[in-house]
């Protein structure tokens, strides 16, 4: 029986891509969407955090990175919850928005019931580490490190929790490589003076960011200071500049 | 009501042979059993006003509210089964957290309005539920913009510069009718708005009775909250007196 022959031999069917011979697709297509998750995107860096006699200080640089690339360079970090807690967070920034929002909604919903009482810190850290560690029992964390800060019974609280939902509360805390850098030098501080003063605890906090700056690739100088004090309440001061002396890079052997 | 009895009215999906929907004007004599609730609109904000009457002397001063927070900048009186109307308060505190969620910015009272309203008329179209036995008064104040809206059993909303709901809201309507809301400040409005639920309260029905005032203005940087104690004593005295003038005169004219 005569038939036409095939009108394009190992062609694509009408419809689909061309397979070239021998060439094996270069990138693997996810096949679990959900992995995406478990990376983050655009992320922000460092947070350095310390108790003062009166308050806390916290503070974070404006940039928000694409891996390597420096791609938003203002992108504010923390953030004022109510008038006696400050959050800030580092990682991953969009899934830092997404908990702003629904932590900022909380605070609505609750001045909504208009019983005088407002959100405290250590109920915001407690529920922050159940959210996180929800999320990490799903495989689907929340890609940051946060920091609260706040006042809670005329006493300054600073805590922090993990995209694991691990948490611990601290006069001193950094996240990111802060974590390894400035909280040593924080700590050393402490140690030899255990009460500072606000101008003390800046000077101190300043000092980390130009450290931080200099040896962080992922930093950046503008940033943001965010002070809660017993006294004056929330601030949230900004862009600041880190000070910056590019002479001494010639001192040093190694570069 | 002369169709009562008629079958007409077992219903609220169905109409009666001269076009009513007995269901939802029941409802509608359930708002009027409660407490009068007005809303004034100024040139600066709104102003919230509930009698909210005492119906044992066991309660705790303050429980009860007729006055709620919806969001930041909206507040919502409402006068008729209190029940009913926390049902309602729940759905336009959810649709304003919606909102918020969807389009990060707090929802338009217009908004807010139409998705409460819908909700409501929804209600009045099965015959398995009944409609809600509330009307309701929200009030905003937006970018400089106070809106108030009064929403029926009936799902239907207008908006007002002026309104009243509940037991007196004739003679209540009567009383802002003289004012000259728009051109007033919030904190007069305060005062008149007290006067005026004083003036309407009905001491031989009902004894005791809590005034509750809140607002949405400027002073208020746009949020809505109770007014502040001295804005609320300014206005009771002003009542209380008010009150008292009335009576004077009243005894003169005997």
């Amino acid at each position: 029986m005569f038939s036409a022959p095939p009108f394009w031999e190992n062609g694509p069917a009408p419809g689909n891509f061309y397979n070239f011979p021998n060439l094996q697709p270069q990138v693997q297509q996810p096949q679990d969407f959900r992995q995406h998750s478990q990376s983050p995107v655009t992320t922000s860096t460092s947070l350095v955090g310390i108790t003062y006699d009166k308050g806390i200080l916290v503070a974070g640089d404006l940039l928000a990175s694409y891996g390597s690339l420096a791609r938003y360079r203002n992108c504010p970090r923390i953030v004022k919850i109510n008038e006696n807690i400050i959050l800030g967070a580092s990682g991953d920034y969009a899934d830092f928005q997404y908990v702003k929002d629904f932590v900022e909604q909380k605070v609505i919903s609750e001045e909504c019931l208009d019983d005088g009482l407002a959100l405290k810190p250590k109920s915001l850290y407690c529920w922050l580490t159940r959210i996180l560690y929800n999320r990490r029992s799903k495989m689907d964390p929340l890609w940051n490190n946060f920091i609260v800060a706040g006042i809670q019974d005329g006493q300054p609280f600073l805590g922090t929790v993990d995209k694991h939902g691990t948490a611990y509360a601290d006069k001193v805390i950094c996240t990111g490589y802060g974590a390894h850098i400035a909280t040593p030098l924080l700590r050393d501080s402490l140690d030899k003076n255990p009460q500072l003063n606000l101008a003390e605890a800046k000077a101190l906090i300043e000092k980390c960011l130009e450290v931080l700056y200099y040896r962080d690739a992922r930093s950046y100088p503008k940033y943001q200071l965010g002070i809660i004090d017993v006294e004056q309440g929330v601030s949230i001061e900004g862009p600041l500049e880190v000070p910056q002396k590019w002479e001494i890079a010639y001192h040093s052997k190694r570069f | 009501m002369s169709s009562i009895g008629t079958g007409y009215d077992l219903s609220a999906s169905q109409f009666s042979p001269d076009g009513r929907v007995f269901q939802v004007e029941y409802a509608m004599k359930a708002v009027e059993n409660s407490g009068t609730v007005l809303g004034l609109k100024g040139s600066d904000g709104i102003i919230l006003a509930a009698e909210k009457l005492i119906l044992s002397k066991l309660h705790e001063p303050g429980t009860n509210q007729r006055i709620f927070n919806i969001d930041k900048h909206i507040g919502m009186a409402f006068s008729g089964l209190i029940a009913d109307a926390r049902q309602v308060v729940q759905i336009a505190r959810r649709e304003a957290a919606d909102y918020r969620q969807q389009y990060g910015v707090s929802i338009p009272l217009k908004y807010l309005n139409d998705r409460v309203s819908m909700y409501m008329h929804a209600y009045t179209l099965y015959s398995a539920i009944r409609p809600y036995g509330c009307s309701v008064i929200l009030a905003s104040y937006e970018d400089g913009e106070p809106t108030m809206y009064t929403i029926d059993p009936s799902g239907v909303s207008y908006g007002y510069h002026g309104c009243a709901t509940g037991k007196a809201k004739q003679a209540a309507k009567t009383e802002i009718e003289k004012l000259k809301v728009s051109q007033l400040p919030c904190r007069e409005l305060a005062k008149e708005a007290a006067k005026i639920i004083y003036l309407v309260h009905d001491e031989l029905k009902d004894k005791n009775f809590e005034l509750e005032l809140s607002w949405v203005c400027k002073e208020s940087n746009g949020l809505h909250q109770k007014v502040p104690d001295n804005v609320y004593q300014e206005a009771e005295r002003a009542a209380k007196q008010a009150m008292e003038a009335d009576s004077e005169s009243d005894t003169d004219d005997l």
